[in-house]
């Protein structure tokens, strides 16, 4: 018989210990199979943040740094300034890219920093359990917001991705989601995108993945994946917000 | 040399190839010195956005195998307490400069000495420990540095420079020696692409109760390591002294002086100033202190190394105390009146 789909080879042979219907998986996946086309198994290095996927060293089978909560871009910056040539990435939550780290993650965008971050956006606070997000949109429910946010109190839901795209530092910066496959398999493009204007050394590259948190939204996979499209790509189109390969093929 | 200028110069020459900061006043001139100096060496200097991510720049150089260092004063320090929790969890080498200026809160940039607690006592989260130099002088400045990033890669740990705005503003002749050989563990830790062998992990989230436990007696091992072979004094007039003085830094060098004043008045008082403020020299005081009547110790502050001091003599000895904190500079004249006065309140001749 046919071999038609198998592990990855950077992904460890290990189980997920992600809850039924998050997106994690998937995109762990997606990364792996892309470390594998490429070829970027042996230069990679990965920071992952603190939130739900601390653990990715459990499943990249890739040389993995930890990093304080928000902190990646920065200790991505001193990776890629120190060793040049190595394909470096960070992998970060709403929370740490957005609200603690804002800072860091802002002003290595603006640097230019050749890494790219993968932003897992769930609008909540999972491995904590369920608190407000940055990102978390008005009226919906999390544990520090019993009430549904409100803009008067908690403020908007921060588009961090769109102001990053504003930055002159920043090369390829696209919304995506895990919502359907197709919607999966463009995930997958706009992260081959970031990869390769990275290696190419044309500036930072930033790709956030819309994902879904069945277990703090309280909801069942099926009407997490459903809300995840209907109410989140709303909040948050999904658009290659800036592709400077796109502009100069232009040129 | 400038003493900022000596600190920098000697990184150069021990390998420090990365360099990142945010500036903070009074240590400028040193990432001033090292974005002219990273750029000849064809290392890399990095102003960060802020003294937070800085300290997590060095982490990923460390991480990546480079020498790095980062130096602040300090309410930047602060800020990086969380980096070096970090750093000395992970066992990763890095090199801390802090320039201490008064405080507490925004404070002023005069010379003071009240970080020493938070120097020695970790500083960030968790029980840690790290190697603390106190230089008092620019040739001082110079050697240690060299020797820090040795001591960072020997027993993996992040290592600070303890100095002050008079440490670094000072202008003395050095001589310039070559970094000694020293014989360093492999680096066999670092991440820079799993090429040819298996991928690793640096990582400090230990979940298991158990395996986390044994990480801090392995830390705690290595502490007693370093608590064997690390400690460094000075000595000054000592061998027949009724009192001994001791102080670090800044302040030894004015209580130097005043030591000298008062041996000229035929008071016979010597003086002892710990190099290494962590591991402190307990040895090294007990010994000395052993034969003396009195201790005095002057600090730069309300009074923090003195609690060290009376650890090390374990209540075989009054240990008075005096301190001028917030950035006051006392002459040597002050410090030698406060010695008379112990010395008649105490009754020693």
């Amino acid at each position: 018989m046919k071999k038609v789909f198998s592990r990855p080879k950077c992904l460890k042979p290990a189980p997920f210990h992600y809850c039924p219907g998050c997106g994690h998986s998937i995109i762990h996946r997606l990364v792996a199979e892309l470390i594998d086309e490429m070829g970027l198994q042996g230069k990679a290095i990965c920071i992952p943040p603190a939130g739900c996927a601390v653990l990715a060293y459990n499943y990249f089978d890739i040389d993995v740094c930890e990093s304080a909560h928000g902190r990646g871009c920065a200790i991505a910056t001193g990776f890629k300034r120190a060793l040049p040539d190595r394909f470096v990435f960070t992998y970060q939550g709403d929370g740490d890219m957005a609200a603690i780290g804002t800072a860091e993650t802002i002003h290595a965008a603006n640097r230019g920093e050749l890494i790219t971050s993968i932003f897992v956006n769930n609008a909540v606070y999972g491995m904590t359990g369920g608190q407000m997000a940055p990102t978390t949109m008005l009226g919906q429910k999390t544990t520090t917001s019993p009430f549904g946010r409100r803009s008067k109190v908690e403020g908007y839901p921060l588009k961090i991705t769109d102001l990053i795209a504003q930055l002159d530092g920043a090369a390829y910066v696209a919304r995506t989601s895990v919502g359907t496959p197709a919607k999966i398999l463009a995930t997958k493009k706009a992260l081959k995108k970031a990869f390769e204007v990275q290696l190419e050394g044309l500036g930072y590259t930033l790709v956030e993945v819309l994902s879904p948190c069945p277990t703090n939204w309280k909801m069942t996979p099926v009407d997490a994946f459903k809300y995840l499209q209907e109410r989140m790509e709303k909040e948050y189109p999904l658009q290659v917000f800036k592709d400077i390969t796109a502009q100069k093929k232009e040129d | 040399m400038k003493g900022t200028d000596a600190i920098g110069e000697a990184a150069v020459q021990a390998g420090c190839r990365c360099y990142f900061g945010y500036p903070i006043t009074p240590q400028n001139e040193l990432p001033e010195y090292m974005s002219k100096r990273m750029d000849e060496v064809g290392g890399v200097f990095l102003q960060g956005e802020s003294e937070i991510a800085s300290i997590n720049m060095v982490l990923g150089a460390a991480a990546a195998g480079v020498r790095a260092m980062t130096s602040s004063s300090s309410p930047g320090i602060s800020l990086k307490q969380e980096g070096l929790s970090f750093l000395a969890s992970l066992e990763l080498p890095a090199v801390i400069v802090n320039i201490n200026r008064g405080g507490p809160g925004l404070g002023n940039i005069a010379p003071s000495q009240g970080d020493y607690y938070q120097a020695t006592r970790g500083g960030g989260h968790g029980d840690y420990r790290m190697p603390v130099y106190a230089p008092a002088g620019v040739q001082e400045l110079y050697d240690i540095t060299m020797k820090a990033f040795d001591v960072a890669d020997m027993y993996r740990t992040p290592v600070m420079i303890l100095g002050d705005g008079m440490m670094g503003q000072i202008v003395e002749p050095i001589v310039r020696h070559k970094r000694p050989d020293v014989e360093l563990p492999p680096k066999d830790y670092i991440l820079d692409g799993c090429e040819g062998r298996p991928s690793r992990i640096v990582k400090s989230l230990i979940l298991d109760v158990r395996l986390m436990e044994e990480h801090n007696w392995k830390l705690k091992r290595k502490y007693d390591l370093m608590k064997k072979e690390l400690p460094m004094h000075e000595e000054f007039m000592t061998s027949d002294a009724k009192m001994i003085v001791v102080a670090y830094g800044t302040a030894a060098r004015i209580a130097k002086g005043a030591v000298k004043r008062v041996r000229s008045n035929g008071l016979p008082v010597g003086l002892i100033r710990p190099i290494t403020l962590w591991p402190f020299p307990d040895e090294a005081i007990a010994n000395i202190t052993k034969k003396a009547k009195a201790v005095l110790v002057f600090e730069m502050s309300t009074g923090q190394m003195v609690d060290d001091v009376r650890l090390a003599t374990n209540g075989r000895i009054d240990c008075e105390f005096y301190g001028r904190p917030g950035g006051v500079v006392a002459a040597p004249q002050e410090i030698a009146r406060i010695i008379e006065r112990h010395w008649l309140q105490k009754e020693l001749s």
